[in-house]
């Protein structure tokens, strides 16, 4: 509680100062201010332009998160068994994950058009690489002495599949998708700059092209604020499918 | 209940057993080389039905490889490995094997994960229940079945392990060093819940320690081994009572004289195996 109050605290002094140094300190134009940033985007709730760009946007995302989580921790789950196949195709999926995946976005745009396609596509490349990077890690890491015990008492792969490296894997596989909400943010929002529209993504473009510093402010709120939501999804999530995991621990693989 | 169990037990070995007097695990000649580095070198050893035996010997000296060929997880480079009078083949479902990490499901209960082997096996839920409450019972858990194995102690993991490895009950117990990492009290109270619990489902073991009590106060017979590659320098029978109260023991003048000359016999292997 004593936590909480402190926090607000800061954020209260935070706000409090950049009320007032903006237009004093620091040209108006440049930061805006709270005041200015929340009428704006209490504008924008009130006819209805932040949920439609917000539900595009989320959308986007989600799907994007979803198809390249699924597909990810399927390939993920079946290179980490198959040791030779791994080993054979590692210097493709290494070069292909160094790409900067933002770089694909105008490639994707020839290929699936400007439309809502291209941003899950874009999301869902991006989300992949995370999701099955953690996954591969977390079925690699499956101790072979416990599968070697599991065969002793008959296990057959699919037993070994469904009891050790499934739910071993799965902290891997919740870190990755962890690790992977800003990202499908990313995706989704670039793509949403580079082209569109529509989404949060391009009302934050729209706004700066038109030097609305507010609107750009509470494009990034909206957006942080979907963010966080993301993140609470996943951790719930995580906590209803680890009931033994008390504390998550940060054994992760980032960009 | 679990009187009942030994009674299976027993009933099962009896039948399955071909030749009452024939060894049950018999190693002639056998070497294992991993690439370069020669593990163990021309290993002749039988072992018995129901005996406890121990292996000792600096580490690196492949005693573990010995287990591991005894479970069929590789074959002997060299000479063969039997089980039962037919070579061992991948994955020796009639030994069980514990090592020194317990390798609990950590998501799973202590009561699921006794049951892993009886799920394997295809075993109905009424049945599976029953089991795990007779292990749990017969390792002494009973009341713990609900906790994750983070919430209990290392003794009690290791009672968790030992009876998810009894659980499918092998006949056949393989033991790479245990309880090497409890503390010297708890490890006495698990040496001597291991020598209560084999002789009462009358098990045949093989056990890997480097610790020279251990290899002595628990065995029916000790293999001492030497230098790497490992060998087999001695064979040691040890005369000490079947019922034994592993506590008092340590004044016996025979287990004296027996971990006396173990000692003797190991000091040097010990200089060389720590380069």
């Amino acid at each position: 509680m004593k936590m909480i109050l402190a926090r607000l605290g800061i954020l209260a002094a935070f706000l409090l100062f950049w009320e007032l140094a903006s237009g004093r300190l620091i040209q108006k134009y440049l930061v805006s201010s709270p005041s200015d940033i929340a009428v704006t985007f209490w504008n924008w709730l009130l006819d209805g332009r932040i949920l439609f760009h917000a539900g595009i946007t989320a959308f986007e995302a989600v799907a994007g998160f979803l198809l390249g989580a699924f597909v990810g921790m399927s390939i993920g789950l079946v290179l980490g068994r198959a040791e030779k196949l791994a080993e054979l195709l590692n210097p493709f999926i290494m070069a292909f994950y160094s790409i900067p995946k933002i770089a694909l976005a105008p490639l994707f745009i020839i290929w699936f058009g400007i439309g809502i396609e291209m941003k899950i596509l874009l999301t869902a490349t991006i989300v992949f690489f995370l999701v099955f990077l953690n996954t591969y890690t977390g079925v690699r890491s499956v101790s072979p002495e416990l599968v070697n015990i599991m065969r002793l008492m008959g296990a057959n792969e699919r037993d070994v599949m469904r009891k050790v490296v499934l739910p071993s894997a799965i902290v891997w596989v919740f870190t990755g998708l962890r690790l992977s909400v800003p990202y499908a943010m990313i995706g989704a929002i670039v793509g949403e700059m580079i082209a569109a529209n529509r989404g949060l993504g391009y009302l934050l473009s729209h706004a700066s092209s038109q030097f609305n510093t507010a609107g750009v402010f509470a494009a990034l709120v909206a957006i942080i604020t979907m963010s966080v939501l993301l993140n609470m999804a996943v951790s719930f999530l995580a906590r209803v499918a680890m009931p033994w995991e008390k504390a998550q621990e940060g054994r992760e693989i980032s960009i | 209940m679990q009187q009942e169990t030994v009674g299976q037990t027993v009933d099962r070995r009896q039948s399955s057993r071909a030749v009452p007097d024939e060894p049950l695990v018999v190693f002639e000649g056998v070497s294992k080389s991993f690439g370069k580095l020669q593990a163990v070198r021309d290993i002749s050893l039988s072992v018995h039905e129901g005996e406890f035996l121990t292996l000792v010997g600096p580490s690196g000296c492949g005693k573990s490889t010995l287990l591991n060929m005894t479970a069929g997880l590789f074959p002997p480079t060299e000479g063969s490995v039997t089980y039962r009078g037919t070579p061992v083949e991948p994955y020796n479902h009639r030994v069980g094997y514990m090592t020194q990490s317990d390798h609990l499901l950590h998501w799973r209960t202590v009561a699921k994960n006794i049951a892993v082997p009886l799920e394997i096996a295809k075993m109905s839920r009424g049945e599976i229940k029953d089991r795990v409450d007779e292990l749990l019972e017969l390792v002494g858990l009973a009341g713990f079945g609900e906790n994750y194995p983070n919430q209990l102690s290392g003794g009690m993991r290791k009672r968790c392990a030992l009876a998810r490895l009894l659980a499918y009950d092998p006949e056949t117990l393989l033991f790479d060093e245990p309880f090497a990492a409890l503390d010297a009290q708890l490890r006495l109270r698990m040496q001597m819940e291991i020598r209560r619990i084999v002789a009462q489902l009358n098990k045949t073991v093989l056990f890997v320690t480097h610790d020279l009590d251990e290899a002595v106060s628990l065995a029916d017979r000790c293999v001492v081994f030497s230098g790497r590659p490992g060998t087999i320098s001695e064979v040691l029978d040890i005369p000490l009572p079947a019922e034994r109260d592993l506590f008092s023991i340590r004044h016996n003048q025979k287990y004296a004289e027996l971990t006396a000359r173990l000692w003797d016999e190991m000091a040097p292997a010990n200089e060389e195996g720590e380069n």
